[in-house]
This record gives structure tokens, sequence and C-alpha cells, in this order.
């Protein structure tokens, strides 16, 4: 694609940020990364009690793919959990960057908005990049901006849903209200449709993870997401037409045969 | 010393960061470390001492969405 895509002052070509979990096996998830063409991959860290040899090996792998690596604080349940696990993924994978993560509901993964925003301005102040999951809310979002975000993600659906863009008229608010954030939808997207759907709403670009990774054959998913991506920012750039209450002709109607011919 | 290592009580001989590696098989290892919710950066685990009771999290790379 032409046009590229800054996270924190760092282009890439692709709008397409993919997870690495849930693959059938560490082969297939080196292939659909490299045929999704996402040049972001996340990751996350646990506690190994094994020598840590499971983490090394996957470590080895993600290096291999030559990508740049998005740490998350998923299961984070509250501000000094998030914050800390953050600085470990600093200390582990030498970024900066940290999709955060504070879950507030076990039964739909939801995002805890006040401890998001305190989280991220904690975390902004001590020299993180901070990339917040959160929901469609303005509020939140506008608080994550001040908090110094300059990235923004908000949810689709609830996290594995497979649901598409639930709340559209929130997102495309979300857009509007902040056109200089760079906006990820993250979450909830199902189907290429569904990432298409987002790009052509104008946001910047999308992330998923269980679509490709529990697809029937995940590389070849992985390839229908990389191209649904590229068709739905090429038809933002070009400039989408907007819904009309009546039909309109599209075949010119003036010399019609037998129009106005007396019966 | 009794300490909680990942979440659970762990008899150690180890007195400082480094050697508590070296016991429990980590060295050589991809991990990141926090003892009482701080990150130890690995130029300090050798001068890190342990106190029985510390809470003690040693991370490794995961796959993630």
């Amino acid at each position: 694609m032409a046009d590229k895509i800054a996270f924190y002052g760092k282009e890439f070509a692709s709008r397409l940020l993919v997870g690495t979990a849930l693959y059938p096996s560490p082969a297939i998830m080196q292939q659909a990364i490299r045929g999704s063409g996402a040049q972001i991959v996340t990751v996350s860290l646990r506690r190994e009690t094994s020598g840590g040899r499971i983490g090394n090996a996957f470590w080895d792998l993600i290096r291999e793919l030559g990508v740049t690596v998005l740490p998350n604080t998923a299961g984070c349940r509250s501000v000094r959990e998030a914050v800390t696990t953050a600085q470990l993924a600093r200390e582990l994978f030498g970024t900066s960057w940290i999709k955060l993560e504070v879950i507030g509901d076990d039964e739909t993964l939801q995002p805890d908005p006040v401890g998001l925003v305190e989280a991220a301005g904690v975390l902004s102040k001590d020299g993180f990049e901070v990339f917040p999951y959160c929901t469609e809310d303005l509020t939140v979002a506008l608080r994550l901006r001040d908090a110094g975000c300059t990235v923004i993600m908000p949810w689709a659906a609830p996290i594995g849903s497979a649901r598409g863009i639930v709340n559209r008229e929130a997102l495309k608010l979300l857009r509007a209200r902040l056109p200089d954030i760079t906006l990820v939808v993250d979450a909830g997207l199902g189907a290429p449709s569904h990432a298409a759907d987002a790009l052509e709403l104008g946001y910047d670009a999308v992330l998923l993870n269980t679509a490709i990774a529990k697809a029937g054959d995940p590389v070849a998913m992985a390839n229908a997401f990389r191209l649904a991506v590229e068709a739905g920012r090429a038809a933002y750039e070009a400039g989408l037409m907007g819904p009309r209450d009546f039909a309109s002709p599209s075949t010119p109607v003036v010399g019609t045969p037998f129009w106005h011919a007396v019966s | 010393m009794l300490v909680i290592l990942n979440g659970e009580r762990t008899e150690i001989a180890a007195a400082d960061l480094a050697g508590l590696l070296s016991e429990m098989d980590y060295e050589h290892t991809h991990v990141a470390i926090a003892v009482n919710f701080q990150v130890v950066p690995r130029v300090r685990w050798a001068q890190t001492a342990l106190n029985s009771g510390d809470q003690i999290e040693i991370i490794t790379p995961r796959q993630g969405g």
C-alpha cells in the first residue's frame, strides 16, 4: 500500500496487527503472520516454572519473523498489576511500547475504564508509549488522550466474540472527535469484511488474533484479512458515497426506449 | 528461607536473585524479574539480596493477543 501508518513516530506499511496466540502449531503461527503481512505482533509475558525454556523457544520463533513486538498486559485486573507487568515487558522485550489492558469484568473481558486511564497516565509519565485497549466510550478516549496516548484501541465487540462492529455510531463519533489520534479497532473482529468495515470508517488499523488463529486454514485466512484491510483502506481513501433513503437509478433515464411513448 | 515464587510458597537456599536463577535452572534463559512488585533489571540481579517472605515473579515471553 502506498500510504504508511505511524505509531508513536514509527512508520509501517501494514495496517493489520496480529496476535500470536491460539494457533494450531508454532509453524502455522509463523506462516500465518507472514501471510498477513503484519509488521507488528502482540505478545504476552507469563510465569514459567520449567526453567524458562518454553518462553525461550517462543521468543526465538518471533525473532525469526523480524517483526516489531507489542507486549500486552493481558489478564491484569488492577493498576498495580498492569504497571508492573508493563515494566517487566519493557525489561524483557526491550521496548517502551505496551498494549495496556486492565480488565474490569471476567465475563465480557470489558476494560476497566477507571483503572485504564490511571494506568495509562502512570505509564506515560514513566516513558512508555501506551496502546490502550478500551471500549468505544468517547469520554474514556478523551481521558486517554489527555493522559498522553496518541494511539487508542477501542473494541469492536468483546475479545474472541467474532461479532464485528457492534456500536458503529460510537466508533464513528470517536473517529470524528479524535482526528489526530491513531485509532485501531482491537478485538471482536471475526471476518475480513469486519476488518474492511473498520478501515472504511476511517480507522487507521485493526488488531486481531482469534479470527485468524481459529480459522479452518489460518494461513489462508491471514491472507484474506491482509486483502480486506488493504481494500478497506483504499475504499476510505477513495471516498465512499453516503447512504440514501430512496432508490436512485444508475442507468440514465433520458433516452430510455419507449419513454413517454403513447400507448 | 521461604519466599513466594511465581505465586507458590517455595523454600530456597539462594541469598540473592542471581543465585536463585541458578538454583531454579533459569540460567541462560530470557526472563524478567520483579521482587515485591518492583522490577529488578538484569544488571542488578547479582546484588539483589532476598528476604524471607519476598514475592518474586520470574516471567518469560509467551503467546498473546
